[in-house]
């Protein structure tokens, strides 16, 4: 009999090509996501040294950082913007690959189209010049975020030079309680194991509470693995992953052979991680982030944290600046703190799950008067589906504004962003300084805490919502 | 890629835990598409006020930082985003040597792309160097050969580091280069794989 084995390692051997000792390994990438921001450097270096791209079909482009999400038909107003998206069109062109562009039905963030595609299975190496390429790991993947020399050197070679990481289970025993949603269950992991607790690691996410998560909750979670300082976050592939795959574009053909070999993939029993972790659902309420990491986060029910509430001398001086920063008082309960906008979207959150349940609470309601709001799919794909239900119509009679698809005030490289000073209540994935504009202060929530503060105009606890019918 | 043996100068402190990619070079300089010219955006919030005066409170601004080539910081530095675009920022500016007490893996990784050396120290030493670096201005010599960093007062600590990176940063080798001499063992896992890595 052979040793049990991590999934994490069946998939890492299954893709050594080859390795040296006391090298690195050289793996193979099967699949590789582009966007505009990170890869025109990639096409140039390949330019520069003469270089073609080995496997254009393994690779896959869209704009979605830099594009408005304001009407299309327009060309984008700032020239930098635009050459950026006009140089990934002109790559693609150059090099032959596939590009989702602006006016195709596909596009969308990078992290989201993969998965509605298809194209993201388990199994496989999935990389891309962007650390949430973690998300993709909810398929049972591996899959993680590399620099730009990197993309070159999966366009050039279709392998990349890997040394081993380490492997770390987090086990979520029990079930979420109502009004708990995936992401109040990653960023209470990320508050638990802390924003560098999975550095040198790829995650695991195990246990009752992750199993019975969808899909898209499970990406949810696995989106987030590098807040905790992770590259990779994997959820073993199961029913959920196949119902969710099937009929899919680049779904595979014969779908029932390719599940029997996705049953081979999941951990086995009696594996060891190099480190395991376990926690209760039962202890996970609603979480809001107070300060400018993602580890920064307590229950919605708590009160704004005092420096000396810390232990560690580092932790107290970086709690003082991010309080200063956020515009805070120590002691102020969560729920007392108003906002000034709100964004649902990106892709953490920007799937038609989500659009749904931030819909079920704006419906019959007004966004508070002081308050602007804005809806922005995760994808072309996931805003059809979402007007397609008329959801846009329950958002828009609500006082929210309804985008195009893209990455917007995630991380405000188009003209979506906050001016300085605004507190916004985003479903988006970190709190830094500055990140959906400068000064701006954001406050990482679930969809349905970010829809009902939009109403509300400051925090509430999602459990005492009243829903229309 | 840029040779890496031996590193001279001029040290800049930020005694500040978590720095995120964001706040190395914000987003709204990531539209360029070259990989020079990013010095003038490092730290860009930071560095400037409103009005795009330099803040005299940050720590590059410092009188004792000018001219900086070796950046000292606090644990998980270079987390979030795994834009390049930060070190070469670093680099565009003149840092070659980021010491810290750990670094995040994306940014990590990018260093040895561009020839910047990322060190790991234990804090106690990183506080020390805190305190040696607090005055006038203090210079270290990082080797990368003998895996040292010095100071002009007899400091002597010892670095950590992957011996193959530490290799291609001495040589200054190139990974594509080097990978595509695999060239026919990665056309044979093609073959091996082929039915697998067929695209529907
Ligand atoms: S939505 Fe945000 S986190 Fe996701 S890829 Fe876009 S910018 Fe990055």
């Amino acid at each position: 009999m052979s040793e049990p084995r991590t999934m994490f390692e069946k998939i890492w051997n299954e893709h050594i090509v080859y390795q040296e000792p006391n090298k690195q390994a050289v793996l193979y990438i099967d699949l590789q996501l582009v966007h505009e921001v990170t890869s025109p450097q990639a096409f140039e270096g390949l330019r520069l040294s003469g270089r073609k791209v080995r496997r254009p079909e393994l690779t896959i482009a869209t704009p979605d950082h830099n594009v408005p999400t304001t009407d299309r038909q327009l060309p984008i107003l700032d020239p930098i913007s635009r050459k950026q998206v006009e140089t990934l069109r002109s790559n693609c062109q150059e090099f032959g690959i596939t590009l989702f562009d602006l006016d195709d039905p596909r596009q969308g963030v990078v992290h989201i189209i993969g998965p509605e595609q298809g194209l993201t299975l388990p199994g496989m190496t999935i990389v891309c010049g962007d650390s949430h390429t973690a998300t993709h790991g909810a398929f049972g993947s591996l899959a993680f975020g590399i620099g730009t020399s990197e993309v070159e050197h999966v366009l050039a070679t279709q392998t990349l030079l890997q040394s081993k990481p380490r492997t770390l289970e987090l086990r979520v025993d029990g079930r979420l309680a109502p009004g708990v949603t995936a992401k109040d269950l990653i960023l209470y992991l990320i508050g638990q194991i802390g924003t560098a607790g999975g550095t040198g690691y790829v995650i695991e996410y195990t246990g009752e509470a992750i199993l019975a998560l969808s899909m898209e909750e499970r990406m949810t979670v696995c989106n987030m693995s590098i807040e905790a300082g992770a590259r990779a976050g994997m959820i073993a592939p199961d029913a959920v992953t196949a119902d969710y795959l099937r009929g899919r574009n680049h779904a595979p053909a014969d779908f029932e052979a390719a599940v029997k070999r996705w049953r081979s993939l999941p951990s086995d029993a009696g594996a060891t991680f190099d480190t395991s972790r376990v926690f209760s659902a039962a202890d996970i309420a609603p979480q809001v982030t107070w300060g400018t990491n993602p580890g920064h986060v307590l229950p919605v029910t708590a009160k704004v944290p005092q420096p000396s509430d810390f232990e560690d001398e580092t932790e107290r001086r970086s709690t003082a600046r991010a309080l200063e920063y956020m515009g805070l008082t120590p002691g102020t309960p969560l729920q007392n703190v108003d906002i000034d906008r709100v964004f649902i979207g990106s892709c953490t959150n920007g799937r038609i799950e989500d659009l749904r349940a931030a819909a079920a609470v704006a419906k019959g309601h007004q966004v508070a008067e002081n308050v602007n709001a804005m809806v922005v799919p995760g994808s072309s794909v996931v805003r059809d589906q979402a007007m397609q239900e008329g959801l846009h119509k329950v958002f828009e009679q609500a006082g929210f504004e309804w985008r195009e698809a893209g990455c917007s005030m995630c991380l405000a490289m188009n003209p979506d962003k906050l001016s300085p000073g605004e507190r916004c209540a985003s479903t988006s994935n970190r709190n830094f300084e500055g990140r959906q504009g400068k000064d701006g202060r954001t406050h990482l929530v679930s969809p349905a805490m970010a829809a009902a503060s939009a109403i509300r105009g400051h925090f509430v606890d999602i459990r005492d919502w009243e829903y229309s019918k | 890629m840029q040779v890496f043996r031996q590193h001279c100068g001029i040290v800049v402190t930020m005694d500040r835990a978590d720095v995120d990619t964001d706040q190395i070079i914000p987003k709204q300089f990531l539209k360029r598409i070259e990989r020079s010219g990013f010095e003038e955006f490092l730290f860009f919030d930071w560095r400037y006020d409103d009005s795009g005066a330099s803040n005299p409170d940050f720590e590059l601004n410092q009188p004792n930082a000018a001219g900086a080539g070796i950046l000292i910081a606090r644990r998980n530095f270079g987390c979030g985003s795994s834009r390049e675009h930060a070190v070469w920022a670093l680099e565009n500016y003149g840092i070659r040597v980021v010491i810290a007490e750990s670094f995040a893996d994306i940014f990590y990784s990018n260093c040895f792309q561009n020839g910047v050396l990322p060190i790991v120290l234990p804090v106690e030493q990183i506080d020390e160097l805190f305190r040696r670096a607090s005055g006038s201005p203090y210079a270290l010599t990082v080797d990368l050969e003998q895996k040292t960093v010095c100071d002009e007062e007899g400091l002597n600590l010892s670095f950590d580091i992957d011996d193959f990176r530490r290799e291609c940063l001495l040589q200054g080798l190139d990974n594509i280069a080097q990978t595509l001499q695999q060239e026919s063992r990665i056309s044979q896992y093609e073959e091996r794989n082929a039915d697998r890595l067929a695209r529907n």
